[in-house]
């Protein structure tokens, strides 16, 4: 009878610990998630005089994908969103985050460009309005212009199918 | 080895001792990250953004503040942190505009609401059920000694009847 209070003391600590263990402390959520997503007017990679700004984009689905050319997990990344800009679902915007556009062109003409466009974030100021912490992250911004789903880190086969796909085609109805 | 040289060998350690001891003071300096030099408008703006910076998660790192921390998006936050206030915003709402962004999270000092209150007022429910615990401990132990007392008093009273049968019988 003594060793029924430790034995649920134990029980419940490995419990909560178990649990914690599952979760991914990488993954912090984003407080955008449902609210407007935040303004911007930036370059576009090929037409550097041209920009690009949030009210271009109203009144359409698109997704944000945030990459560099010196970001290695975009590499592994890459595939997938050339995967998903093949479905021909939505325009992907690219936000080229802290990187120079020498080295973004030379980066898309080796790997291929999925993006309908992509944005200079030079001084990476647009990614802190967004919330980026750690690039790949990936925004699926509904027609009215609010944020409705965020991925961080790379975007996998699995999470494609799952997650990114299936928040595209409840926005687009 | 001659006295001489000897002597001259001490020296020659004591003194590398000594540039061992300065070499690691001055590195010691170099290892804090937020080596950028900031212009501010009064020294009070300056604690400012010096205790912002310190309370402020890095969110890269995780475990370490902006102040502390290299990576560039600290680098990025130190930066905004010092335009924030320059532009004359008061501390809170640097810390607002953080949020905003980033979530509660890069707060090392959460603020009091509701799903946090497990993690304010936890520690003092924890406090208050121990204090409870040893209560009721203590209270059952008073119960165990109360019997005794009657008991010692018994014995006493039978230690003295017992004396004074001696000493009738000694007599």
């Amino acid at each position: 009878m003594r060793f029924i209070l430790p034995l649920g003391i134990f029980i419940l600590m490995a419990g909560l610990l178990g649990f914690g263990l599952t979760l991914d402390p990488k993954k912090i959520p984003s407080p955008l998630i449902d609210k407007p997503a935040p303004e911007f007017s930036l370059s576009k990679l090929y037409a550097l005089e041209e920009k690009l700004s949030k009210k271009d984009l109203l009144g359409q689905v698109w997704v944000l994908n945030v990459w560099a050319s010196w970001c290695v997990s975009c590499r592994a990344e890459h595939a997938i969103i050339t995967e998903l800009a093949s479905r021909n679902l939505v325009d992907i915007v690219g936000l080229d985050y802290k990187d120079q556009p020498t080295d973004a062109r030379r980066w898309l003409q080796q790997f291929g460009n999925p993006y309908s466009a992509s944005l200079m974030d030079i001084d990476g100021r647009v990614g802190i309005d967004w919330g980026v912490y750690g690039v790949p992250e990936t925004f699926v911004i509904g027609k009215d212009g609010r944020i409705k789903y965020k991925h961080i880190g790379p975007v996998t086969k699995e999470s494609l199918e799952r997650e990114v796909i299936p928040a595209i085609k409840e926005l687009l109805g | 080895m001659s006295v001489k040289r000897i002597a001259v060998k001490q020296m020659w350690v004591k003194q590398m001792r000594l540039f061992a001891i300065v070499g690691l003071l001055i590195f010691n300096g170099l290892s804090q990250a937020a080596i950028e030099f900031h212009q501010f408008k009064s020294p009070q703006m300056e604690a400012e953004y010096n205790q912002l910076i310190g309370e402020l998660r890095c969110l890269v790192c995780q475990n370490q503040n902006l102040a502390s921390s290299n990576a560039d998006l600290a680098k990025d936050l130190r930066r905004q942190t010092h335009e924030l206030l320059m532009e004359g915003n008061t501390p809170d709402q640097v810390a607002d505009y953080m949020v905003a962004r980033y979530g509660d999270f890069v707060l090392y000092r959460p603020p009091l609401q509701k799903n946090t209150l497990l993690l304010w007022l936890g520690p003092f429910f924890l406090l208050l059920l121990v204090v409870v615990v040893v209560f009721m401990k203590m209270r059952k132990k008073q119960v165990l000694v109360a019997p005794e007392q009657d008991a010692m008093a018994k014995a006493k009273q039978l230690l003295s009847q017992s004396n004074e049968k001696e000493q009738v019988e000694k007599l």
